[in-house]
């Protein structure tokens, strides 16, 4: 007879056939076979969150910052709905998340058990896919599929519920040949559809590239083989949110970041150019704003991995259905072999593309007036990037003001160094984040750009960072509000600043102390330097209290419902910014 | 410069909607209906009717046929998203007028009323392969397969001659001749 293996030990089975090292999770009845069996799995180590949505971020931050799926473990019920968040944050962006968590023993299900949810309910507008197994024979194929799901196509969380009962029960192991997961993943680019891409790009005298989330997704490869494309043409590429680090931020062919927050020079070259080419990026609503007057003289090549996204928001004149690696690959190769020199003979073709360009750069969109008293936030995330730099360093954010400062001011030169969350926009989601980067990139400065808010919505995770000895740093940009509350509050709702700010703020040092950690706090421009320094330098989980400037707005902004070439500047031009835009373009 | 007071950017012009037949072949798993049914409901997309079942039973292949309106642009999103779906293998999308496919759905009327209004009531329902599967003193159950909108027309039509009770199973579809969807 074969021998026989418990759900418990075959999940742990499964885990190991997918080479997973590290799972982040948190204990609870109905989970407590899979607890048990952990201990005979050595190469596994599991990470103790102190809340189930930190275990969540940690497992984005870790998926993000390593290419690998993150693996989540949770109990039933609360373990569950708390991991909710953290899923969901995955769905939006993409993120390859695997969470097991336990369920009440099948004979028990709709009974209203203790601790009992209908998790599979509850997760599934929030998970690419969702399994309960009832049957332990079905428990290596469902978990080892659930992987394929999460890893393949477009990434996202995915979760498999265990009830307790089948955690016990036994049956032999055997991971099957899986059939194919009915064709979701792959687009196959065909020549004519290049060729199309190409001969679009040589009749274009206004070009841009436009890429996203997608790019750094695809791989490592997809971002060398993008800088080969953009050096190959000399067009100026523009990146979301998602996006940063695919292409080196100091590079002059690099616009910045578009968007609500984005530069000038990036928002009104995508509303003017002749031809926008989408790599890896959705047309999601911080990007375009109104879609009526969105980039209205362009054609748009749209490549995607995810069919649904293509012609969601945008209508696209040629789609691609494709990985952004194999598209690329395909795209420099036949763009070499038919375009020598194609660099130069086309300088002339997009020169005066570029001067209009160089004409918005003027404006200095993301400049901001300085202080000796007071430290300005931007000030404060422009220093952290020139003391950091030389570093290999990974920055998470929170959600908010800092985390569009952190996205205007930190410059990325590699991809997988920047977890945010962008399309769920979760406060709160940096600080574990940062737990989970750590967790895949020992040795590394891992910084979490944060906000005062938002980092109390999960600072209980700093226990999690002082237990395994991850030094993680907390770079709080304090200005004792929820700051994009207060600004759309001061530019939309007459300044009615309700609820935004928040009067109790724990002392962050003493905060330090308590959970073991150092705290640093920062008051004065002239002593910021030193402080970061400080904080760089100490090997241990830092917080570090940085007061701000309360009533710094954050600038350039798109105001709601406008086009791209009707940004807002600064304060002074908050009226008048839009003929002024209009004059310009 | 008119400000809005949203975050969000305003909505844009709506296309023309359409009504639309959408047939999905699926996995008969728990929970399948149920994800069908969310993606509906959660993207904010119309149902007007529903049918499911089984229709392979050893491959386990429920067909759901859903009927249902959006702007082109809607109707192409419900599609590729159904797609994206684990359990779902193919997606068929039928115009409601399209001439090489068939619609058809079964009602049952039950029908209490005076002899005279009961055999109008008859009459009325013959054009429509009309079966009258019970039979009481003074009523009957009759069962109808017709378009979705004759039915509705009847539904009008037996209201004044002692309609009592309809249940009706929503459209389902087929292509015409002997070609089937790939």
């Amino acid at each position: 007879m074969r021998k026989l293996f418990s759900g418990a030990e075959i999940v742990f089975k499964v885990l190991e056939h997918h080479k997973v090292e590290h799972i982040f999770g948190y204990p609870g009845g109905a989970v407590l076979p899979i607890y048990d069996e952990l201990k005979n799995h050595k190469t596994i180590k599991h990470i103790l969150a102190r809340h189930e949505q930190g275990a969540g971020h940690a497992a984005e931050g870790y998926a993000r910052s390593s290419g690998k799926p993150g693996v989540m473990l949770v109990t039933s019920g609360p373990g569950a709905t708390n991991a909710v968040t953290a899923l969901t944050d995955a769905y939006l962006d993409s993120v390859p998340i695997v969470c097991i968590s336990g369920q009440v023993p099948t004979h028990l299900i709709g009974t209203d058990a203790f601790q009992e949810a209908d998790t599979t309910g509850i997760t599934r507008p929030c998970t690419k896919h969702n399994w309960l197994v009832k049957d332990v024979k079905d428990l290596a194929r469902v978990i080892d599929l659930a992987f394929e799901v999460a890893t393949t196509g477009r990434p996202g969380p995915v979760l498999v519920d265990i009830p307790k009962d089948i955690q016990f029960k036994k049956t032999e192991f055997v991971l099957k040949n899986k059939k194919k997961v009915n064709g979701k993943a792959n687009g196959k680019v065909s020549i004519s559809e290049i060729d199309k891409v190409i001969s679009l790009m040589k009749k274009s005298s206004k070009p841009i590239f436009y890429t996203g989330g997608g790019v750094i997704n695809s791989g490592p490869e997809a971002s060398k083989l993008l800088r080969e494309l953009v050096s190959l043409t000399g067009f100026p590429i523009t990146s979301t949110l998602q996006g940063l680090g695919a292409y080196p931020g100091d590079d002059p062919l690099f616009l910045g970041m578009l968007g609500m927050h984005g530069t000038y020079e990036a928002n009104n070259a995508m509303h003017d150019c002749d031809l926008m080419i989408n790599i890896g990026a959705r047309f999601d609503d911080r990007i375009t704003g109104k879609v009526d007057e969105f980039s209205p003289k362009s054609k748009k090549i749209h490549v995607d991995i995810d069919p649904s996204s293509i012609g969601k928001n945008i209508k696209a004149d040629l789609a691609i259905v494709s990985d952004v690696e194999s598209f690329l690959k395909f795209l420099n190769k036949r763009f070499k072999e038919k375009n020598k020199d194609f660099l130069n003979s086309n300088k002339s073709n997009i020169s005066k593309w570029w001067k209009d360009i160089d004409k918005w750069r003027q404006k200095k969109s993301l400049n901001f007036k300085n202080s000796k008293e007071v430290i300005k936030p931007q000030y404060a995330v422009q220093r952290l990037y020139e003391l950091s730099k030389d570093k290999d360093t990974y920055i998470t954010t929170e959600v908010g003001q800092h985390q569009m400062w952190a996205a205007q001011h930190y410059k990325f030169n590699k991809p997988n160094r920047w977890m945010t969350s962008g399309g769920l926009g979760t406060m709160g989601y940096g600080l574990p984040a940062a737990v989970g980067v750590q967790v895949a990139n020992p040795g590394k400065l891992v910084i979490d750009i944060a906000g005062e808010a938002s980092v109390l919505m999960t600072m209980q995770e700093m226990s999690t960072a002082v237990q395994y000895k991850l030094p993680i740093k907390i770079f709080i940009l304090n200005n004792q509000y929820m700051g994009m509350v207060r600004q759309w509050q001061e530019l939309l709702h007459e300044k009615n600043y309700s609820e935004s700010y928040t009067a109790a703020l724990p002392n962050f040092v003493k905060l330090a102390e308590a959970y073991g950690c150092v705290g640093i706090q920062a008051k004065k421009p002239d002593e910021l330097d030193d402080k970061i320094n400080e904080m760089i330098n100490v090997d241990k989980p830092v917080i570090f209290d940085c007061l701000v400037d309360p009533m710094e707005n954050c600038f350039p902004m798109i105001p709601s419902g406008k086009p791209h070439n009707q940004m807002l500047l600064g304060p002074q031009d908050e009226e008048e910014i839009s003929d002024e835009g209009k004059t310009l373009v | 410069m008119k400000k809005s007071k949203s975050a969000y950017s305003e909505p844009g012009k709506f296309g023309k909607s359409e009504n639309h037949i959408i047939v999905v072949w699926v996995d008969n798993e728990a929970g399948v209906l149920a994800r069908v049914v969310g993606l509906f409901s959660g993207r904010g997309y119309n149902i007007e009717s529903l049918t499911v079942a089984e229709v392979d039973k050893k491959k386990h292949i429920s067909r759901i046929t859903i009927v249902t309106s959006g702007t082109p642009e809607v109707i192409e999103q419900i599609k590729l998203q159904l797609k994206k779906l684990i359990p779902v293998h193919k997606v068929a999308d039928f115009k409601r007028n399209d001439p090489k496919i068939l619609f058809k759905e079964l009602a049952l009327f039950k029908v209490v009323s005076s002899k005279k209004n009961r055999e109008k009531a008859i009459k009325v329902c013959k054009k429509y392969n009309s079966i009258i599967i019970d039979k009481s003193k003074n009523s009957f159950v009759i069962q109808v397969t017709a378009l979705r909108r004759d039915i509705d027309k009847l539904i009008e039509t037996l209201g004044s001659l002692g309609l009592v009770s309809t249940s009706r199973t929503g459209a389902v579809a087929m292509t015409r001749g002997s070609e089937i969807f790939k």
